[in-house]
């Protein structure tokens, strides 16, 4: 029974991570490289998935942690002599202890004051780094360029005998890191503690009563959910080669939630259409103007639509033909 | 001392535009318990109205006021009506993020409709200076202040004075029964977001002239109304106004005398206190608890 259930997903898994695999073999290096932005949204989206949609804590300053990866990864490739890869699983540390860290106080908070508290934190966040000028490099922030031999950006990387150059490097990069975070919020959702997240977020009294800790699960989540958009902000990193404070601003904090809404909060499968839908968002809305507003006019209708028609979001289409196929 | 005296009006005034941006959060809140998020653009939409008539259409500047005000009020409760209250039920978060759908919306329409520019606006009042008691006051200071402080009167009256403002206070305090009583509760409501807008709008076009205008006119006002509006307390509106004025007097010595805080770290500043009364009295100075039973 319990081996039935998991075949399906397994197997669609490692379909998914076939085509992904082959890709890079059949698109143009442009192509490859948006596809890996793809990747580094997604491994943000699963982050915020696992806070808003499994916990129930609105987060609206989801880009702050991406800045704190990012510039960990800066940080330490220019000053420390890091080479890039290695400061991805550090990026993940450190954010997921500073989410855990905001996690504290935001315990006292609850809904809509929750997602205030993080909108002020995503708006303040480039004043703040701008501000601290000796560490961050302040308004003209890092550039990665200088430390070439770092990264793969200028010279080709070589692996299992293959030459890759930057675009096919950062494409795998980006896509191995996102499927193996998928794998793990997979593990970790299914499991005791994706139940407690679950039951936090249907009612915090229910949740207690039972016997789950919110304190801990609330922070555990913050936590986790940070780590991962501190990998997302240092792959982030890696691929610009470059931070500054507009590299994180408000709008991102704002794109990941509407991915995570477009994707369908509370599910993982429905995220990698969240991904693509931010990444591809501003390509498609140039076919209806070319005007510099267009591509946000666009999001907003297609989120208020949304919440008319799809408020489940994409995974909420999923199970709707599913259950309609059963019949 | 004067220069103390000078920094503590200018303050007032930035603190006033503040208060009427928080005060029409704390109208909708109070309404229909949610946090608009696009309160700010849709005041920025409004300044660009009232900007537009002025500028492209030759109309001197009280008559635009007073239309585009008119407009906001008809836009706020059209976005009730349209676009909140259908998607009322269910989570909190749903209503969320429709308004951030609105803000990304309104945005993006300004900058396509208006391009990115920054623009300058002319001010009403004249930028001079008048002296009083050897303190230097510029007379738009004290004509922001004036604005917003006959319409908070004018408010208070409304609600306090009148049958209808009596009806709005029923219908978000009480729903089901003022329905009972023959209060139509959703018009009420729609009332609460109209005059929200207008608030909205008052703020935008009072701070339009000394900060210039563009799409992104409002977005670090919202947070200092969202800051006020939780130091005075989220359901308290005369908190929103205490809290807007101390935060804009606070904020502006801050900026002056403490030279670690500067220019720079004032939208940080207003984020601290946000966190800090957020934790040390949730409620805000002049809010209730919120006692759910469950």
């Amino acid at each position: 029974m319990r081996l039935g259930r998991s075949i399906a997903p397994v197997s669609a898994f490692l379909a998914l991570g076939l085509v992904i695999l082959v890709v890079p073999s059949f698109v143009s290096a442009f192509r490859a490289q948006q596809l890996s932005y793809v990747a580094i949204y997604l491994v943000a989206l699963i982050g915020l998935n696992v806070l808003t949609g499994y916990t129930g804590q609105i987060s609206l300053g989801h880009g702050a942690f991406m800045a704190v990866g990012g510039y960990t990864t800066a940080i330490l490739m220019t000053d420390y002599g890091v080479k890039d890869v290695w400061t991805i699983p550090i990026a993940a540390l450190v954010t997921g202890a500073v989410g855990f860290l905001f996690g504290l106080p935001a315990l006292r908070l609850s809904g809509l004051y929750l997602a205030l508290a993080t909108f002020a934190i995503a708006v303040s966040t480039p004043a703040v780094i701008k501000r601290f000028e000796g560490f961050t490099g302040g308004g003209s922030g890092i550039n990665l360029f200088g430390v070439p031999e770092l990264t793969a950006s200028l010279t080709p990387v070589e692996i299992l005998g293959r030459e890759l150059v930057f675009n096919d490097w950062l494409y795998y990069l980006a896509w191995t890191t996102a499927l193996i975070g998928y794998v793990l919020a997979w593990l970790l959702l299914r499991g005791r503690t994706g139940l407690a997240f679950r039951a936090v977020r249907d009612s915090e009294t229910a949740a207690q009563s039972s016997g789950v800790g919110l304190p801990r699960y609330k922070t555990l989540a913050f936590g986790v959910s940070a780590a991962y958009a501190g990998v997302a902000g240092s792959l982030f990193a890696i691929a610009t080669t470059f931070v500054n404070p507009d590299t994180f601003p408000i709008t991102l904090s704002i794109l990941l939630l509407v991915g995570v809404v477009v994707g369908g909060l509370g599910s993982l499968v429905g995220l990698i259409a969240g991904a693509v839908f931010i990444q591809f968002l501003p390509e498609w809305s140039q076919q209806v103007s070319k005007s510099p507003g267009a591509p946000t006019v666009v999001s907003g209708i297609i989120l208020i639509a949304l919440m008319f028609v799809l408020p489940m979001g994409f995974a909420g289409l999923v199970g709707r033909v599913r259950t309609l196929t059963k019949r | 001392m004067a220069d103390f005296m000078q920094q503590v009006v200018a303050g007032l005034a930035s603190g006033s535009i503040y208060a009427s941006l928080a005060l029409a959060l704390v109208l909708i809140h109070r309404a229909t318990g949610v946090i608009n998020f696009a309160q700010g653009e849709m005041a920025t939409l409004s300044t660009y109205l009232a900007w537009t008539l002025t500028t492209n259409h030759g109309w001197s500047y009280w008559p635009a006021f007073a239309v585009t005000l008119a407009l906001s009020f008809a836009g706020g409760a059209a976005v009730h009506q349209g676009i909140i209250r259908p998607n009322e039920k269910g989570s909190v978060l749903r209503v969320v993020i429709v308004t951030i759908g609105l803000l990304l919306l309104i945005n993006g329409a300004v900058t396509w409709i208006w391009s990115g520019e920054v623009r300058a606006v002319q001010s009403p009042f004249p930028t001079r200076t008048i002296e009083i008691g050897g303190v230097a006051i510029s007379i738009q200071d004290i004509g922001t202040i004036g604005v917003v402080v006959g319409t908070m009167v004018l408010l208070w009256f409304l609600f306090q004075r009148t049958k209808i403002g009596l009806a709005m206070r029923a219908a978000s305090v009480n729903p089901a029964e003022a329905r009972l009583v023959g209060v139509r509760v959703t018009w009420m409501l729609s009332l609460g977001w109209g005059l929200a807008a207008m608030l909205g709008a008052i703020s935008g076009m009072l701070a339009a002239p000394s900060v210039f205008l563009d799409p992104n006119l409002m977005a670090a006002i919202l947070i200092y109304a969202f800051a006020a509006a939780v130091l005075g307390g989220i359901d308290s509106p005369v908190g929103a106004i205490v809290g807007g004025l101390t935060l804009g007097v606070g904020l502006n010595l801050l900026g002056t005398y403490v030279d670690f805080v500067g220019a720079d770290l004032r939208l940080p500043g207003a984020l601290f206190v946000i966190l800090v009364v957020l934790l040390v009295r949730p409620s805000g100075i002049f809010g209730h608890r919120a006692v759910k039973r469950v």
